[in-house]
């Protein structure tokens, strides 16, 4: 059966500066799978790389058996690929209802429509004419799911949820997750929080330095391994995550 | 083309000429109403903003704003020389069948020309459009969207050059209005430019950046005073706009209507 996403030895740069070392990356439809690791592991530019913001080498990735990398990102986004970018990044001059509709404009078919993102996410319909980033930062997430979830993708690849959010937001962010995978869809995230990361996923990466540390089934790995994938040192030397 | 891309058009006052002498140019070799003529412009210049952008513009853009500012200050310095090789350096204009001499009497003595009143009446319906556009077209969302974020806005399927080239064909449809009714109103020589393009940086800064209706009130006030200064003294006008401009600038440098973002 052929991969959904598959990179094999990925390389990514910021100018001279070397990113990513050879990445071996395999995910299957249907799945839920998050990448771990520190601050500056290299997760957030794989998927930079995976949706053409990084450029990399062609044969490096390839979505659904087709080579993607070096596509631009308006390619990669027709073909089924959406990021929730770190940070959300959502646009400041346009309302939250006219941000949704840009994430709709590769025009792919699908479930996903702003009156259907308002059912997942209804605080969303009453503040839908307001500015989106006069939204909390729990809201603005929202959006931001809402926005990748309108160009209707089969992969759907989610950056820092969890970052600058309150504890019972990000409950609330994930709590939504399963609903969107019952669309079918192929979820990704990045997260720091190892036990958070753990809780939702099937599967898990874990990135030290822009190379895979460990991969395994999120139930089988233990702390030590985890630890010691994460930082590079054993659990007893590591803080607790 | 600034609020979308963080362009500044340096050319922008000598393509407004380069619009007028079209303009004259094309009443010379057709037998058709100058306002005809200047209708038939606005799709040709929306066509050549769009490929200028496309093939010349958008390869200046960048963080660095030296590129563009230097591309665009080369091209006024072509246009004025290739407009004084092809019309000499006399004053033209375009004659308007009489109409530019008509008014209309209000009570008091006050007669309003005619020219100048359509004038007004093209550039509030021309900012009422640029406002409907930028508000309420899925295109003025992808103006907004790729000037907030150009990278995310690619990743939504937004092709930023074609928006970008969008924009400026926008822009050149307003800049080739502007040369044909500045033709009917004055004359215009190849060197005008520069000048036109210090009024609009002056409207700009007055009504406040990013404003349409904002930009369209600091050229209403830049022109009104221009105008008390010249009915004083014939010479005072220019310098009395640059006043207003130098104390909005003092007393409110976001200008009067700056744009608020959220």
């Amino acid at each position: 059966m052929t991969p959904l996403l598959e990179a094999k030895g990925l390389t990514a740069f910021y100018g001279d500066a070397q990113a990513l070392f050879g990445i071996d990356f395999q995910l299957t439809a249907g799945e839920m799978v998050a990448v771990i690791g520190a601050n500056g592991a290299g997760k957030s530019t794989f998927m930079k790389a995976v949706t053409g913001l990084v450029k990399t080498q062609a044969d490096g990735i390839r979505f659904q058996g087709d080579r993607i990398g070096g596509l631009p990102p308006g390619e990669i986004v027709k073909r089924g690929i959406a990021l929730v970018p770190e940070g959300r990044r959502l646009f400041p001059s346009l309302s939250v209802e006219e941000n949704l509709a840009v994430g709709g404009f590769s025009k792919r078919p699908g479930p996903w429509s702003v009156e259907r993102l308002f059912k997942l996410f209804p605080i969303l319909a009453q503040k839908r004419a307001q500015p989106a980033t006069s939204l909390s930062g729990g809201q603005q997430q929202m959006v931001a799911i809402g926005r990748a979830l309108m160009s209707n993708p089969t992969l759907l690849l989610c950056d820092e949820l969890s970052l600058g959010l309150a504890p019972i937001i990000i409950k609330e962010i994930y709590d939504a997750l399963p609903a969107i995978c019952a669309e079918g869809m192929t979820v990704v995230i990045v997260e720091q929080d190892v036990a958070l990361a753990q809780q939702v996923s099937q599967r898990i990466y874990c990135f030290q330095e822009g190379r895979v540390s460990l991969q395994g089934r999120s139930g089988e790995l233990t702390r030590e391994q985890i630890s010691q994938a994460y930082f590079g040192i054993s659990a007893e030397e590591a803080p607790h995550t | 083309m600034f609020g979308v891309m963080r362009l500044t058009n340096t050319a922008q006052g000598d393509f407004i000429i380069l619009g007028a002498y079209a303009a004259i140019a094309s009443l010379g070799a057709v037998a058709l109403s100058p306002w005809v003529i200047a209708a038939l412009l606005l799709p040709l210049a929306f066509a050549f903003g769009y490929g200028l952008q496309r093939q010349v513009l958008n390869s200046t853009l960048g963080r660095d704003p030296l590129p563009s500012l230097v591309v665009t200050f080369g091209l006024s310095i072509v246009i004025q020389n290739l407009l004084l090789q092809l019309f000499s350096a006399d004053p033209r204009s375009i004659e308007t069948e009489g109409f530019n001499t008509q008014s209309i009497s209000l009570p008091g003595s006050i007669s309003v020309g005619m020219l100048p009143l359509a004038i007004l009446a093209f550039a509030v319906a021309a900012t009422a459009a640029l406002q409907w556009l930028f508000n309420r077209t899925q295109l003025g969302r992808a103006f907004r969207a790729v000037s907030d974020d150009k990278e995310i806005a690619e990743l939504m399927g937004l092709n930023a050059h074609h928006v970008y080239a969008l924009a400026t064909a926008v822009a050149f449809v307003l800049i080739a209005l502007a040369g044909a009714l500045q033709a009917m109103r004055t004359t215009v020589s190849p060197s005008d430019g520069p000048l036109l393009l210090l009024f609009a940086f002056e409207a700009v800064i007055i009504g406040g950046m990013g404003s349409f209706w904002g930009t369209l009130v600091g050229a209403l006030l830049l022109g009104i005073t221009q105008q008390i200064g010249f009915r004083i003294d014939p010479g005072w006008g220019i310098w009395f706009g640059h006043i207003v401009f130098l104390a909005v600038l003092l007393v409110r440098p976001q200008g009067l209507f700056p744009k608020t973002r959220g």
